[in-house]
């Protein structure tokens, strides 16, 4: 049977180019739908009726939503260059550490980066010390994944796993963020093992070809999010 | 091969509670161990570095934390009998999705129910009916989320159950009104041993948040 994969996304999410990495990874051919964000098609309205978010992946028409349930899926689906290890504790591992960058790492970071510029003037002092509260919470946070890290070379172990594209946003748009706001988060002092990482990251192929243009994506951020955090 | 399973767990916790489930529907003996909160063992924050929060599962000596991914867990190891998720692909990321959204939207929203007053409460109403609604809709004439067995959806939402009397007596609103087929539903998983063998009494969880706001200075 002639298989559709469709991929509802945006160029700039890091969600959704995780799911395009995963199908990279695994040679899957698929079709990439870009969703206006700020008005979404009916299509995507009818597959993710609930959140109305992207990314979806829709597989022979049937609707899968939300990243790391569709990366799961991918895995579970396509055999080839598994990103799940077979090991239970293995597999709880990765899981956990997945929804750790999701969950507490990308508005620490967001914070860190933007968190006193939203909203109206706030009183420089006070500012400041929110800024650094933040930029604290940050280097606590990568310190668990520079330690998670270990000798390996990615999360996964000798190839790329479901964690280390989970873990994108600090692979890349981490380094983006602080360009854009000009707040210095990942630093190869504190953090040697992640820089590594990173810079492996982004060389695999199924992953490079999946990132969205750098400056552009300053230029996005800088934009919408004003010029950043970064001590006067 | 011997398995030597301990549960660290705070018994109002709707989240240890799904682990207990998890566990009784396995059959799986263990160790319970209570933690008190506000004075954590060495041993949690031993086994739980990083969020220092319970439940945590642990397995031969190696843990592992967040109940969702516990249950995952214990359906992959204990893979003889009762299986917690389905094994296609499709109905995986599914219960997959419907348990995520269970995360998303359920614990702050019903929280605020019996921590707040006034507007912020009453939002926090509309919010938690909203939310039981669009779950009912997805449960439709099925008998569990899962379909005719129950499984990893139906763990993830009716531990929440055992907190419905709080949020209703607090909230004064009925669910029942609100969302009958919610409540037939807790009512046929709370039918099954499992179930009803690791819930708590809905009056002991009441008794315990009224003690809980009087002591933190909530009233």
């Amino acid at each position: 049977m002639a298989e559709e994969v469709l991929v509802f996304g945006a160029w700039g999410s890091p969600f959704s180019r995780r799911v395009e990495m995963a199908l990279k990874l695994k040679g899957i051919e698929y079709k990439f739908i870009e969703e206006d964000l700020t008005n979404k098609s009916p299509s995507l309205l009818k597959y993710n009726p609930v959140h109305k978010k992207i990314p979806v992946l829709v597989h022979n028409g049937k609707p899968v939503a939300e990243s790391l349930v569709i990366l799961e899926y991918i895995d579970e689906t396509w055999k080839d260059h598994p990103i799940l290890p077979k090991d239970p504790y293995e597999r709880a591992n990765a899981r956990f550490w997945a929804k750790f960058i999701d969950e507490k790492c990308l508005s620490a970071i967001f914070k860190a980066c933007w968190g006193a510029c939203w909203g109206e003037e706030k009183e420089h002092e006070k500012a400041e010390i929110e800024h650094e509260k933040a930029v604290k919470e940050v280097s606590e946070l990568l310190q668990f994944l520079e330690n998670e890290l270990k000798e390996k070379r990615y999360f996964g172990g000798e190839t790329v796993g479901l964690l280390d594209i989970a873990a994108n946003t600090i692979g890349y748009w981490l380094g983006v963020f602080e360009e854009a706001s000009g707040v210095e988060l990942l630093t190869r002092e504190k953090f040697p093992k992640l820089c590594n990482w990173a810079n492996e990251f982004v060389c695999v192929t199924a992953i490079k070809e999946n990132l969205p243009p750098r400056d552009k994506l300053i230029a996005y951020f800088r934009n919408r999010f004003g010029a950043g955090n970064a001590s006067k | 091969m011997a398995h030597e399973v301990v549960l660290l767990d705070f018994w109002p916790s709707m989240f240890g509670m799904r682990v207990r489930v998890a566990l009784a529907e396995k059959g799986i003996k263990y160790e319970y161990k209570e933690e008190d909160l506000r004075n954590k063992s060495p041993l949690l924050l031993k086994m739980n570095p990083i969020h220092k929060k319970i439940p945590v599962l642990i397995h031969n000596g190696k843990p592992v934390c967040e109940s969702l991914i516990i249950v995952q867990y214990i359906d992959e190891v204990w893979n003889d009998k009762s299986p917690l998720l389905p094994s296609d692909p499709d109905q995986r990321a599914h219960a997959r999705f419907w348990a995520d959204f269970i995360e998303q939207k359920v614990y702050d929203t019903a929280k605020k129910i019996w921590a707040t007053k006034g507007e912020e409460q009453e939002a926090a109403k509309k919010e938690f009916i909203e939310t039981f609604k669009i779950l009912e809709e997805e449960l439709g004439e099925k008998p569990f989320f899962g379909g005719e067995t129950f499984g990893f959806v139906d763990i993830a939402l009716i531990t929440f159950y055992s907190w419905f009397y709080t949020y209703e007596t607090f909230g004064n609103f009925s669910i029942e009104a609100e969302c009958p087929k919610i409540i037939a539903w807790a009512k046929r998983c709370m039918q099954k041993e499992s179930v009803a063998n690791s819930l708590p009494d809905q009056k002991k969880i009441y008794d315990f948040t009224v003690w809980m706001k009087k002591y933190f200075g909530m009233d």
